[in-house]
């Protein structure tokens, strides 16, 4: 077992698994919930979708395979989510005031790898809308989650966003995770 | 209308600039001409064209540049356009184009140092104007360019200082960014980030020497911060020094922030004295020192440390945080839009923990995720839309003016202030390039 970067970049990101369709309604369900839980903004519930070394990823360069002494956009375990929520939600965060609104859609839903103990590697794709400053800024690119089977459903290991225009420039900056 | 220099000259105040400095297209135009197009601007850093063929992008005010390395191990600064029709020959931000530059238009190709080499059908030239040994049929070069220590810059008029003397004591800057490594050498790391400020360039400038702002502007941050390490304590771990430089936002109060003294330096640079504990009593720490002093001596290598630089402006392109190795590029794109470029440095033969560090600083507060620079940009933002209106004519300098205190050339805040001496620093030597005779 390696690390969860290791796993990913392991995993062929071209894999079509075979798996049940109880398995994909599952894995499916999770990722809309995730999309719905940032777009609501209910962060202790987004937490809750990370395990304990759970991390979120969003890699600068395309042929990058491993975030952990590299640049990258996000690279954040629980820690570092927290510090997001707390600062984000701050009274005196005045560059969320108004707050942003997100709107997510995840589809095109892979998964490319099933464990024998259910862990689940799964690649979709995202559009992301965020209404921000009075004007209304897109993101879209592709998630890979390294999902952890446990018996109260699953939990992210590690899920990797790339944007399409992950090189830039970036138009301000990106505040919460896409 | 047309601005007159004796009217551009009334737009700069002892305390107070006029909102138009910022807002203007007229004036915009005026500072790519006088002061992008006229002074030493930054290019970058030779480690980013390593190979033979490799080759970097750059923009000198409205000017596409490209840095190339040739087969002599050579750097050259070129302008990024054929001299045929006009197409630009590299369209790749960086890339490798081999042994020469070829124009995807019609096929000619030129050298790693710009010079003609051929073309399909060359005999329809045969008679002509066309003279392969015409620097007008070469890819054009910059009036001048030099390079400090592998940093490297182009000029595009003649005359003027040499690079070394226009840099003055900000090269101290460059100078930290090599000195720091006890491998005596510096590496860039991985491509820049990039990202679009909704303001004009001299807003960036001006905040990053601007004492007063951070306890005000990065409150939530800083707080937040301290929760976090709260947090991290409570669950019987190692805080991680790196949420320090997001606590320390909190930690230092207005107090705090008067103890950092800033220095105006000739040609509009400046600096601002450090304040983060950079140097803690950890084993990464001192493994870093040590193997500074195997490198130098003790004695140089303590002169080296002692160097407490938070911020030095290399006006008007550069912001660089050499204890972190961090370097930031501006290029205006418009009175209210400015790209930049983000840069950071891996010391040789540091420790990876000590190279760590500077990563961590890079995402936390450089990143496009930044959980900092967020509030920075948002507030310049909201400046900007401020100076369009004719509400008030002026920009206020005035905290501490009349107390700096001037010693030869160099320009120094009043003590235990949060003076906004460099502010007026720079707005005076705006002022001084903006109204000087365009050098011959």
């Amino acid at each position: 077992m390696g690390s969860a970067t290791e796993i990913l970049a392991a995993g062929n990101a071209q894999a079509v698994a075979d798996v049940s369709v109880e398995t994909q309604l599952a894995v499916e369900r999770f990722l809309y919930r995730q999309a719905e839980i940032i777009d609501e903004k209910q962060w202790d519930d987004w937490l809750a979708l990370f395990g304990d070394e759970g991390r979120y990823w969003m890699p600068s360069e395309e042929d990058q395979v491993e975030g952990d002494g590299q640049p990258n956009v996000f690279w954040e375990d629980t820690y570092l989510m927290q510090m997001r929520i707390a600062r984000n939600t701050h009274p005196r965060a005045h560059s969320q005031a108004p707050h942003n609104r997100l709107c997510h859609v995840v589809s095109n839903v892979v998964i490319e790898s099933e464990e024998a103990n259910g862990d689940i590697i799964v690649r979709s794709r995202f559009h992301c809308a965020e209404y921000f400053r009075y004007e209304v800024r897109n993101f879209t690119g592709k998630y890979r989650h390294l999902l952890k089977k446990t018996g109260d459903g699953y939990r992210i290991a590690l899920q990797r966003t790339d944007l399409v225009n992950r090189e830039g420039p970036y138009e301000y900056v990106i505040q919460w995770w896409l | 209308m047309s601005w007159t220099t004796k009217q551009i000259g009334a737009m700069v105040e002892p305390d107070r600039a006029h909102r138009k400095a910022y807002t203007d297209p007229e004036i915009f135009d005026l500072e790519m001409e006088r002061i992008f197009e006229n002074t030493w601007i930054y290019i970058g850093h030779e480690s980013q064209v390593k190979e033979p063929g490799d080759y970097y992008l750059a923009q000198v005010g409205r000017q596409p540049m490209v840095m190339v390395k040739d087969k002599n191990g050579e750097v050259h600064v070129l302008y990024n356009r054929c001299p045929h029709r006009g197409a630009q020959l590299c369209t790749a931000r960086k890339g490798n184009t081999g042994n020469n530059f070829y124009c995807s238009y019609h096929a000619w190709t030129f050298h790693l140092d710009g010079k003609l080499e051929s073309m399909p059908a060359k005999q329809g030239y045969e008679g002509t104007n066309l003279d392969f040994n015409d620097p007008e049929f070469h890819m054009a070069r910059p009036a001048r360019s030099d390079n400090y220590r592998g940093f490297w810059f182009a000029k595009l008029t003649e005359g003027g200082a040499y690079l070394r003397a226009h840099l003055g004591e900000s090269a101290a800057a460059f100078d930290q960014l090599i000195d720091r490594a006890p491998g005596k050498e510096t590496e860039v790391v991985g491509s820049c980030f990039r990202m679009v400020q909704q303001s004009n360039w001299k807003i960036f400038l001006e905040n990053q020497l601007d004492a007063s702002h951070p306890g005000v502007t990065h409150e939530s941050t800083g707080k937040s911060a301290q929760q976090v390490e709260a947090k991290i304590r409570a669950d019987g771990k190692e805080v991680p020094l790196e949420l320090s430089f997001l606590s320390d936002f909190a930690r230092l109060g207005h107090d705090g922030w008067t103890k950092f003294g800033t220095i105006g330096f000739p040609n509009g640079h400046s600096s601002l004295e450090g304040y983060m504990g950079l140097r803690p009593d950890d084993p990464d720490t001192n493994e870093y020192v040590r193997r500074m002093y195997a490198a130098y001596g003790e004695e140089k290598a303590e002169e080296i440390l002692a160097v407490n630089i938070h911020h030095m402006l290399v006006y008007p392109c550069n912001s660089v945080q050499p204890p972190l190795q961090q370097l930031r590029t501006i290029r205006p794109l418009g009175p209210d839009k400015t790209l930049t470029e983000i840069w950071h440095f891996r010391l040789k033969d540091a420790p990876e923990e000590i190279y760590r560090r500077s990563l961590a600083y890079y995402y936390l507060v450089n990143s496009p995720s930044t959980l900092v620079n967020a509030d920075d940009l948002f507030n310049w933002w909201k400046c900007q839309h401020g100076l369009e209106s004719s509400a008030r004519e002026w920009v206020s300098f005035h905290r501490n003016a009349g107390q700096d205190i001037v010693d030869g050339d160099k320009t120094y805040s009043a003590p235990d202030t949060m003076s906004e001496m460099p502010l007026r620093h720079m707005m005076h030597a705006w002022r001084d390039y903006m109204t000087a005779e365009k050098e011959a």
